[in-house]
């Protein structure tokens, strides 16, 4: 099955971090993405641009309206996704606990309709 | 699992009568086990109850029923996908083709018993808490929702919903059938036991044993319980909550007199108790307390061997009994445990005590329909000398009670206890 792992965190927190923990952060994540390449579940993923930089867009009668922000004002932020192959939600769960975003903020695990 | 109404001697509806009593959940568990998908398990399931009937009363009943309603079950899951074949259900189409080509094979084999697997992913953690016992109930024993709603207090809509909600979620979350590792087992194995037990206490509240359907409820459990231990030997709580259910059911015929009136654990004789079973237990009980770590399936099994302690000194340890319960009180918190606590002191300790510890639990707000806590009360009330006080007690409890022969033993309680005061 196809898994989305969605890393929501506390986004100012994260950007306001001292450099040394920022570093820490990336080879943190850099040996997590490692380790599901090598493991073979890897199928994709991104980390987003700060909501400051989002937009909302929704179309009223015909009209399109734009609204700057994220979609929600929440205290955890959507920060970046992993989709990954897994054989069962166990498995899925085990990849999310070892993400590192999970020690900080908190990661959504959500299965992918096959098409 | 319902079959419709039965005719006079009917070898097609007797077979599957038995069948959907004694092997549902097995039915079940192993034709979701491999799809994860419970619902669509109980569907052909039931399809294929229906086609049997038809078969069997026509064709005889075949030498292999279970087998043939696997078959027939199997059959209607490869249509079912066959006929809205996505990409995931492709892959599942594929392995119930394999696995049709191959059953000829394993036909006349025992079917693997993958109940405790169905058992697990009903109780894993991503399932909401309180639907995980329901769930259960339902899956692996058969029970329609309107029974489970009713033990549960919860209205039969409502909990039909709620189970076909936990069912999808298994399907689509992809919920494994399997028993979890040990570092993971911790909150897993505490909802199966719960379940167990749960469906254990159903069988065994029916002390008159009229209930077929409930009396096999309580040998389920213990059946289940055992299947349990069987796989976790080193798991100390489910080996005490099998200890705890062998007592309680090796005491089960002690609990009426011959005329059918309830019989209170005290006054019970420890002749008419199943020693077999009482022994199982204290064995079992013995190898979970060498193992470290208590709970409280092991304490209430504990408080059941200070009981049967009388078959040898013809007294029941209550200060041993009322030191469980203060440990089992620690541990739970329950009000119910409170009551046997209180119980307890009482004959430990004297009345007295035992009405002060009872006075603790007075600002509960469940209490005032709980038909042991006035029950209690009324007991030690009229041990100390209030009569009216106790008088008032016994009404409450037998107003509250549900079990005509338990409502008859306070009925007698309570008049015994007003010819006292006037003896004309």
């Amino acid at each position: 099955m196809k898994y989305m792992l969605l890393i929501y965190g506390n986004e100012s927190a994260i950007l306001s971090a001292g450099k040394a923990e920022t570093e820490q952060r990336m080879a943190a994540y850099g040996a997590y993405v490692e380790a599901m390449k090598k493991a073979g579940v890897l199928l994709g993923a991104d980390r987003l641009r700060p909501t400051s930089s989002a937009s909302t867009v929704r179309v009223v009668d015909g009209k399109t309206k734009v609204l700057d922000g994220p979609y929600a004002e929440t205290k955890e932020q959507l920060g970046g996704y992993f989709i990954i192959e897994a054989p069962d939600l166990d498995a899925a769960l085990s990849w999310a606990a070892r993400c590192p975003g999970a020690s900080h903020g908190t990661i959504e695990v959500r299965p992918i309709w096959a098409m | 699992m319902r079959v419709p109404m039965p005719r006079e001697s009917d070898p097609a509806r007797e077979t599957a009568e038995r069948i959907a009593r004694e092997s549902y959940g097995k039915l079940v568990a192993f034709l979701a086990a491999r799809m994860r998908d419970v619902a669509e398990a109980e569907d052909a399931l039931s399809d294929a109850f229906a086609a049997g009937l038809t078969d069997w009363g026509r064709n005889g009943v075949p030498k292999n029923p279970e087998g043939w309603l696997i078959t027939a079950a199997r059959r209607r899951m490869v249509d079912a996908y066959r006929s809205r074949r996505t990409a995931a259900d492709s892959v599942i189409h594929l392995q119930l083709m394999h696995e049709e080509l191959t059953e000829t094979a394993f036909r006349d084999l025992p079917m693997p018993d993958e109940r405790l697997s169905l058992m697990f992913a009903c109780a894993h953690p991503a399932i909401e808490r309180s639907i995980r016992a329901p769930l259960i109930l339902q899956t692996v024993l058969g029970f329609d929702a309107a029974t489970i709603a009713s033990a549960f207090l919860i209205s039969p809509a409502t909990m039909s919903q709620r189970l076909v909600r936990a069912k999808s979620k298994i399907k689509e979350a992809g919920i494994p059938f399997r028993v979890p590792e040990r570092e993971e087992i911790g909150e897993r194995l505490e909802s199966v036991l719960d379940a167990i037990y749960t469906t254990f206490s159903e069988g065994w509240t029916d002390a008159a044993g009229t209930d077929v359907k409930r009396r096999d409820l309580a040998e389920e459990g213990i059946w289940l319980g055992r299947l349990l231990v069987q796989a976790m030997p080193n798991e100390p709580e489910a080996l005490g909550l099998l200890a705890l259910m062998l007592y309680a059911e090796g005491r089960r015929g002690a609990r009426r007199d011959e005329h059918g009136d309830y019989v209170p654990l005290s006054a019970q004789d420890p002749a008419q108790w199943d020693n077999a079973m009482i022994d199982e237990a204290e064995e079992l009980l013995s190898r979970a307390s060498g193992m470290g770590t208590t709970g409280r399936y092991q304490l209430e099994a504990a408080v059941q061997s200070a009981h049967v302690v009388r078959r040898a000194s013809g007294r029941s340890d209550w200060t041993a009994i009322a030191a469980i319960y203060d440990a089992l009180f620690a541990i739970t918190g329950s009000p119910v445990v409170a009551i046997n606590r209180a119980v307890a002191i009482a004959e430990a300790r004297g009345p007295t005590e035992a009405l002060y510890a009872l006075d603790e639990l007075s600002g509960e707000d469940c209490l005032a329909d709980y038909e042991p806590y006035w029950a209690a009360r009324a007991g030690l009330l009229a041990r100390i000398g209030e009569v009216a006080l106790a008088d008032e007690a016994y009404e409450r409890a037998i107003g509250l009670e549900s079990d005509p022969a338990v409502r008859k033993f306070l009925e007698k309680r309570r008049a015994d206890l007003r010819k006292a005061i006037s003896p004309h």
